[in-house]
């Protein structure tokens, strides 16, 4: 067992833990934090606020490095613009959290507790993602088609 | 607006959201990856077989969590007030949005927003905002 993947699989567990005892992983809970005119549960706010409070510090350091240190490439999106696509799949993203109060971290950490709803969230997710890598396929095959290289 | 002093969990939702920083800045420093959900699990639709170990070790990582928090405390609370066919639509949404937007609240929210990222403040303004919306119209114009 190569020690990377026990490593990835330690901050998966860390991540899934910090989810659940954040309490994001009850969709009651996020839609609280989401319901600005009803009772507001700020909850969500201190979670991203503890955690970026984290990130900050963690990727301050990361941004100097070339490499992971336990190897691999230190690969961070290098992407600039912003563009239809960022803002409309954001909004449909949004959208889709805002009926449910599922987005994809803890719809996966409440798959293994058995809630047939979040079952059915993921695979339709699963499912809408496809949906996207298919799109995306089709339209390289045309560009590619439309100028040969 | 009214605070819902009931159900407001300002520790815990804070310990749980320095958890979540701190797995983030691990498997950036160790690991030199992005940790942002909907990329992890998107990586693994498309057939690049070599990228698939580590999101599929992560990801065990993650299914785990509730396990061991069951043992240990209890199971989490999980209250799913939505329909069945809302949960669907839902779902493809965020599928289908995630992928075209680049993210989600992991990877635009707390890694994009750590890293200072302007795509990624642009994309969080947008779910967030999408989201006081439709959970406005879904909850005090429709219902």
């Amino acid at each position: 067992m190569k020690l990377e993947r026990i490593s990835e699989f330690a901050i998966g567990l860390l991540f899934g833990l910090g989810l659940i005892v954040a309490g994001m992983t009850d969709p009651s809970k996020v839609i609280g934090f989401l319901d600005l005119a009803g009772r507001w549960d700020p909850s969500l706010a201190l979670v991203m606020g503890g955690a970026v409070l984290v990130g900050v510090l963690g990727f301050a350091v990361a941004r100097r490095r070339s490499t992971g240190m336990l190897g691999g490439a230190m690969q961070l999106p290098q992407a600039r613009h912003i563009d239809r696509r960022l803002v409309f799949g954001s909004l449909a993203f949004g959208a889709g959290w805002g009926i449910a109060g599922l987005c994809p971290g803890p719809a996966i950490v409440s798959l293994v507790a058995g809630e047939p709803k979040a079952v059915v969230f993921v695979l339709a997710m699963l499912a809408g993602m496809g949906a996207f890598e298919w799109l995306e396929v089709r339209k390289k095959r045309r560009r590619t088609a439309a100028h040969p290289a | 607006m009214q605070i819902d002093w009931a159900h407001f969990t300002p520790w815990t939702s804070f310990a749980g959201g320095i958890a979540v920083g701190l797995a983030a800045v691990a498997l950036v420093l160790l690991h030199g990856r992005i940790l942002g959900i909907s990329g992890i699990v998107g990586g693994l639709l498309r057939p690049r077989g070599s990228d698939a170990a580590w999101r599929v070790a992560f990801l065990l990582g993650m299914l785990t969590a509730p396990l061991l928090y069951r043992w240990a405390v209890g199971p989490h609370a999980v209250t799913i007030d939505a329909g069945w066919g809302a949960v669907v639509l839902a779902g493809l949404l965020v599928g289908v949005g995630t992928r075209y937007g680049s993210g989600c609240t992991s990877g635009h929210g707390i890694c994009g927003l750590s890293r200072g990222s302007p795509r990624s403040l642009v994309a969080t303004l947008a779910f967030m905002g999408a989201g006081f919306v439709t959970v406005y119209l879904l909850r005090h114009v429709l219902a």
